[in-house]
C-alpha cells in the first residue's frame, strides 16, 4: 500500500520535471507578478515595504492557482485515474500523494524564492525570514484546497475556468492570515506567533478536510 | 450481471443486458458503434452507476470488483513524458501482486529495444502494445480489454491472442469489447443493441 503511495508521489514529482509538466509555471509566473507590481506603483519605497508581504502573498496564492485545474484532469484525460481507481490504495491517500506531490514543486518553490523576491519589494531584511516561513506553512493549504476543486471539474472540457473561481473564495482566509501574520514580522500590535500558527492550524484543517473532499468528489460515478 | 440498463444524459443506450463470467472464459462484447460497449465496461470498472440491474461478484473473498480487474481501454493508461519502463513500473507499485519485471513484459510484446524511450514518441501501435504488457507486470483475474486489437499489426493481434490464452488457460476471465475477431476459441458473444 505505501509502495502505492510512493509510486504516485514519486510520479508526479518526476512528471513535473520533466518537459510540458509545468512545475515551473507557478515560480516563473510568480516572479513575473512580483517583478511588475514595483513599476505600476512607481519608486515609493515606503509604500512598497509596507504592502511587500501583501504582494508576495498574493502572487503565491494565484501562482498555486494558475496551474490547479490540471492536478486530476490530466490524470483523467489519458486514463491514468482508472488505473489509480483500480489500485487497492484508498483514494483519499492517491489524493494525499498528489497534493503532497503538487505542494512540493509549487508551494515549497515560491516559499524558498520568497526572500529573494522580498528585496524586489523592499522588504525588511528581519522579515525575509518570517514572510518565508508563513508562506512555507500557509501554501500546503493552498495545494490542498484547490485539490478539492481540482477534483470536482476533472471530468469537466473547460475546467480550467472553474477551479479558480470555485478555489478561490476558500482561500481567503489563508490569504488573510498568511498577510497578517508577514506584517506582524515587520512590526504592529500583535505578536508574530497568534495569526501564525492559526495559519498552521488552516493547513491542518485543509490537509484533511481536502484530502476527504477530492476523494469523494473522485469516487462519485457519473 | 443481470438486466444491466445503462442511461447517459438522458438517453437510455440499453437495457436488458445480462450476462455471466467465470474462471478461465472469454466473453467477446460486440455491437454496432455507440451500442455502449464502452459504457458497459466503465460500468465494470466503477465509472458509471448503473441505472438498472445488479453486477455480482461470487467467491472473491469480499474484494470489490475494482481491485480484480486489469483495465486496458481507449484511454491507455500512459504518461507521454514518461518512459515505456517506468509506466510499467508505476502501474506495477499502483496495482499490486507484481508478476513480471517491466522489462520481461516489454520483451513479451516485442518493445525490448523501446524501454527507454517517452512514450510520446511511440507510434498508436507501440502504445497499444506498451499498454497490453500492463496485463503482465501484476496479476489480475479480470481482464477488461476495450477494442484490444485497434492499431495493432498482424503479429501483434496474434500475440495478444497468445496472451489472452495464457491468461485463460492460468483460469482468468476476460471480457473485450471488439468488432473484429479475437481468435479465440472458446469466447461467447454477447451482442448489445440491435
Amino acid at each position: 500500500m505505501s509502495r502505492a503511495f510512493l509510486a504516485i508521489l514519486q510520479r508526479d514529482l518526476v512528471l513535473a520535471t520533466r518537459a510540458g509538466g509545468g512545475g515551473e509555471l507557478a515560480l516563473v509566473f510568480f516572479l513575473t507578478l512580483v517583478v511588475l507590481v514595483p513599476f505600476a506603483l512607481g519608486p515609493d519605497l515606503n509604500l512598497l515595504s509596507r504592502i511587500g508581504p501583501a504582494i508576495l502573498w498574493l502572487g503565491a496564492l494565484l501562482s498555486v492557482l494558475i496551474g490547479l485545474d490540471r492536478l486530476f484532469q490530466s490524470d483523467e484525460d489519458d486514463g491514468s485515474l482508472d488505473l489509480i481507481r483500480s489500485s487497492a490504495l484508498p483514494l483519499e491517500l492517491a489524493v494525499l500523494a498528489k497534493g503532497l506531490a503538487h505542494w512540493l514543486t509549487t508551494g515549497l518553490p515560491l516559499a524558498l524564492a520568497a526572500p529573494l523576491l522580498g528585496l524586489l519589494v523592499a522588504l525588511p531584511a528581519e522579515a525575509m525570514l518570517p514572510v518565508s516561513a508563513t508562506l512555507l506553512v500557509g501554501t500546503p493549504a493552498l495545494s490542498f484546497i484547490g485539490a478539492a476543486g481540482a477534483a470536482l471539474t476533472a471530468s469537466l472540457r473547460r475546467g480550467g475556468l472553474i477551479v479558480p473561481i470555485l478555489v478561490a473564495p476558500l482561500t481567503v482566509p489563508v490569504l488573510i492570515f498568511g498577510v497578517s501574520a508577514a506584517n506582524a514580522a515587520i512590526g504592529g500590535t500583535i505578536p508574530f506567533l497568534t495569526p501564525f500558527l492559526i495559519l498552521c492550524a488552516l493547513s491542518l484543517i485543509a490537509l484533511v478536510v481536502g484530502t476527504i473532499a477530492a476523494a469523494v468528489a473522485l469516487r462519485q460515478a457519473e | 450481471m443481470e438486466n444491466l440498463a445503462c442511461r447517459r444524459g438522458g438517453r437510455l443506450i440499453f437495457e436488458d443486458v445480462g450476462f455471466r463470467l467465470g474462471n478461465g472464459e472469454a466473453i467477446a462484447l460486440t455491437g454496432r458503434n455507440g451500442a455502449g460497449k464502452s459504457s458497459l465496461i466503465a460500468m465494470l470498472c466503477g465509472r458509471l452507476r448503473p441505472e438498472a440491474g445488479v453486477l455480482r461478484i461470487e467467491g472473491a473473498d469480499d474484494a470489490p470488483l475494482q481491485e480484480l480487474i486489469h483495465l486496458v481501454g481507449h484511454r491507455d493508461g500512459l504518461k507521454t513524458s514518461l518512459s515505456a519502463r517506468e509506466n510499467l513500473d508505476f502501474a506495477q507499485a499502483l496495482l499490486g501482486d507484481a508478476a513480471l519485471p517491466a522489462d520481461a513484459a516489454l520483451e513479451r510484446v516485442g518493445l525490448a529495444h523501446i524501454a527507454e524511450l517517452p512514450v510520446g514518441y511511440l507510434s498508436a501501435g507501440q502504445r497499444r502494445r506498451v499498454a497490453l504488457a500492463r496485463l503482465l507486470v501484476s496479476r489480475r483475474p479480470f481482464w477488461l480489454l476495450d477494442e484490444p486489437m485497434s492499431a495493432l499489426d498482424i503479429s501483434a493481434q496474434a500475440m495478444l491472442t497468445g496472451l489472452m490464452e495464457a491468461h485463460l488457460g492460468e483460469g482468468g476471465a476476460i471480457l473485450a469489447a471488439t468488432h473484429g475477431p479475437l481468435g479465440l476459441d472458446g469466447a461467447t458473444e454477447v451482442r448489445i443493441g440491435p
